[in-house]
């Protein structure tokens, strides 16, 4: 390839030539919104023939200053900001921001806020592997299998709806604890969505596709990394096991009550897109597992920690009592005083590892928040995962990613 | 005493001068390294056998303005096998922000370090791609600066691909001219008319 044809590559400074013929080559713009994109990023190849011989993607279209936002606000109100960070799985972000600054303020929930908050994670592991398997699926021209997801995925909304009041911007942890209990009668209805629909679904699912000729031809051997390649480049998650790496936050530096369930972390050799499907299908049979098991043994007791610098007094308090009415007032006015420090924190998200970095200098407001976004790492190597396939595989190999623009530019 | 404190003594016996300071936050092990030894650091953290951190999750960068030397660079590392994590900070002054780039010791570090120069200003010296990644070129100043006004504007669309609208004569087309049959009115640019 000629000097020219890489300058015309560095599309940021010059601006793409839209769908212009470059000598043999022809550049082809993907995005920012496009169907198979599934959020607003750009991919540009530039093709011979149908083999991507460059690709340049760009993110940056959906940056919505989470952490300039973050600088000025409460610790407490940054929490409606993590919901919307990874829009997929809004209770895995709430659980990990709060962690990261209980880490901080040295407090540890009550057992039971513990447990539900590995339920609404699990829970929400399923409902993100439903939607990235359903959605990578259509791009395949696959479409049935998403309205087979839909099913149970409009359970666990129903479930999410009823818990928080929200079927996608949950807002359900506090710093502390959580914003209220499990209602009357969620768990039954949870352990019958968990036992009935959502594994019929996925059986039904595996059934069709699993061994599906035509889906294994068009994943098998499709944009594979190795698993040098995939640690160099910082893949976590389930792209990280499929090529082969058994890293899982829940098994290794295990959190909440991660350490008290059997369960097992599937890993596959080859780091394929066929491979990596493989992996979200077992991971959901998993979180099924720990489910069942965290239902079984959900404790009584508190959801919250008895420590009015952190947490709202309650209401009748409030009215009451002159300690509980300042300390409302001082936790509204001022928000929570998180001692100076920093810390890093992370968990096992859908996606990979989701980390918080945080600073505070004392004050009510963050100094400094860093979101370490999973596909962030993952998206990053794309053009080398596509480079000398096809432009049709560049679709299959992208959604099975599971690439969320509200994660990757924050 | 623990796996934490033997790896920051690991690392301050290899680099005797050249460690500013250790601590262990929290269970968060931290060693902040002189700016320019910062590649040989990272270099050994990741190949020595004893520490092993085979994964760059995180590059970032603080901003601790009024104070000097005013950034701090953020590296988190993490060992598979050892199972351990570590945190290097290194401090980059404020007149000719740079740091060289980790992208030789690690693919993933290329994005993180687009976006501490592209929020920071943080110039990454020998950086195989250093463009803008989250903002678009032609923005002014880098966001996450504390000096920069949060509330402040800056014009999104006036990319170098389209003429400015507001010198230009705008064509407005009324789906009743069109009905009609007759030719779009053009109306002149506000800048236009004065001109």
């Amino acid at each position: 390839m000629s000097e020219e044809k890489t300058d015309q590559m560095s599309v940021g400074e010059q601006g793409v030539e839209w769908m212009t013929r470059d000598g043999d080559n022809l550049i082809l713009n993907i995005g920012p919104t496009h169907p198979a994109t599934h959020g607003v990023f750009r991919v540009v190849v530039e093709l011979d023939g149908e083999i991507i011989v460059n690709c340049d993607n760009q993110i940056g279209f959906l940056h919505r200053c989470f952490e300039k936002e973050s600088e000025n606000t409460t610790w407490t109100e940054v929490i409606p900001y993590t919901d919307r960070l990874n829009y997929v799985s809004p209770l895995m972000n709430n659980v990990g921001y709060v962690m990261a600054v209980e880490k901080l303020i040295g407090i540890e929930v009550p057992e039971r806020a513990q447990f539900i908050r590995t339920i609404i994670c699990e829970l929400n592991r399923i409902w993100d592997h439903l939607l990235c398997i359903g959605a990578a699926l259509v791009d395949l021209g696959a479409l049935t299998n998403f309205w087979y997801f839909w099913r149970p995925r409009e359970d666990i909304y129903d479930l999410v709806e009823e818990l928080t009041g929200a079927r996608l911007t949950t807002c359900y942890t506090r710093i502390g604890g959580l914003m209220a209990d499990l209602n009357e009668g969620w768990i039954e209805k949870a352990r019958h969505a968990i036992r009935s629909t959502i594994p019929q679904a996925i059986r039904d699912v595996d059934r069709l596709v699993t061994k599906n000729r035509i889906f294994m031809d068009r994943t098998i051997g499709v944009g594979p990394i190795s698993s040098e390649d995939a640690i160099a480049w910082g893949f976590t998650g389930p792209c990280l096991r499929a090529a082969g790496v058994p890293y899982d936050l829940r098994k290794d530096q295990p959190y909440l009550v991660y350490d008290r369930f059997d369960f097992d972390i599937p890993i596959t050799d080859n780091g394929d897109t066929y491979d990596r499907y493989l992996i979200r299908m077992e991971e959901m049979w998993q979180s099924l597992r720990i489910l069942e098991q965290a239902f079984n043994q959900l404790p009584g007791g508190p959801v919250n920690v008895e420590n009015w610098d952190v947490i709202l007094p309650p209401k009748d308090e409030v009215y009451e009592n002159i300690e509980a009415l300042m300390a409302h007032f001082k936790l509204i006015m001022e928000g929570i005083k998180v001692p100076p420090g920093e810390v890093y924190h992370a968990t096992e998200a859908a996606n990979g590892e989701l980390g918080f970095y945080i600073i505070s200098t004392g004050e009510g407001i963050p100094y400094k928040i860093k979101v370490r976004p999973p596909c962030f790492a993952i998206f990053s190597a794309l053009p080398e995962m596509v480079k000398g396939h096809m432009v049709a595989d560049l679709i299959a190999v992208m959604s099975s990613l599971n690439i969320i623009a509200g994660e990757l530019e924050r | 005493m623990s796996q934490e404190s033997s790896l920051l003594s690991l690392l301050k016996k290899r680099f005797a001068d050249d460690v500013l300071e250790t601590h262990s936050f929290k269970g968060d092990d931290t060693a902040v390294v002189k700016k320019d030894k910062i590649l040989d650091v990272l270099q050994f953290l990741r190949d020595d056998p004893g520490t092993f951190f085979d994964f760059l999750m995180d590059v970032t960068a603080v901003d601790w303005l009024g104070k000097e030397p005013r950034f701090e660079v953020v590296y988190h590392l993490y060992s598979s096998k050892n199972n351990h994590r570590i945190r290097v900070k290194t401090h980059v002054p404020e007149e000719n922000a740079e740091i060289e780039t980790a992208t030789g010791i690690w693919k993933g570090a290329n994005w993180f370090e687009r976006e501490v120069w592209d929020m920071y200003g943080i110039r990454i010296k020998g950086h195989p791609d250093l463009r803008r990644i989250l903002m678009y070129d032609g923005f002014e100043g880098h966001p996450l600066r504390k000096d920069y006004q949060k509330d402040l504007r800056q014009p999104t669309v006036l990319s170098l691909d389209f003429p400015d609208p507001r010198k230009d004569v705008r064509r407005v087309i009324k789906a009743t001219d069109l009905m009609r049959g007759g030719e779009p009115e053009q109306i002149q640019g506000e800048s236009g008319k004065e001109e």
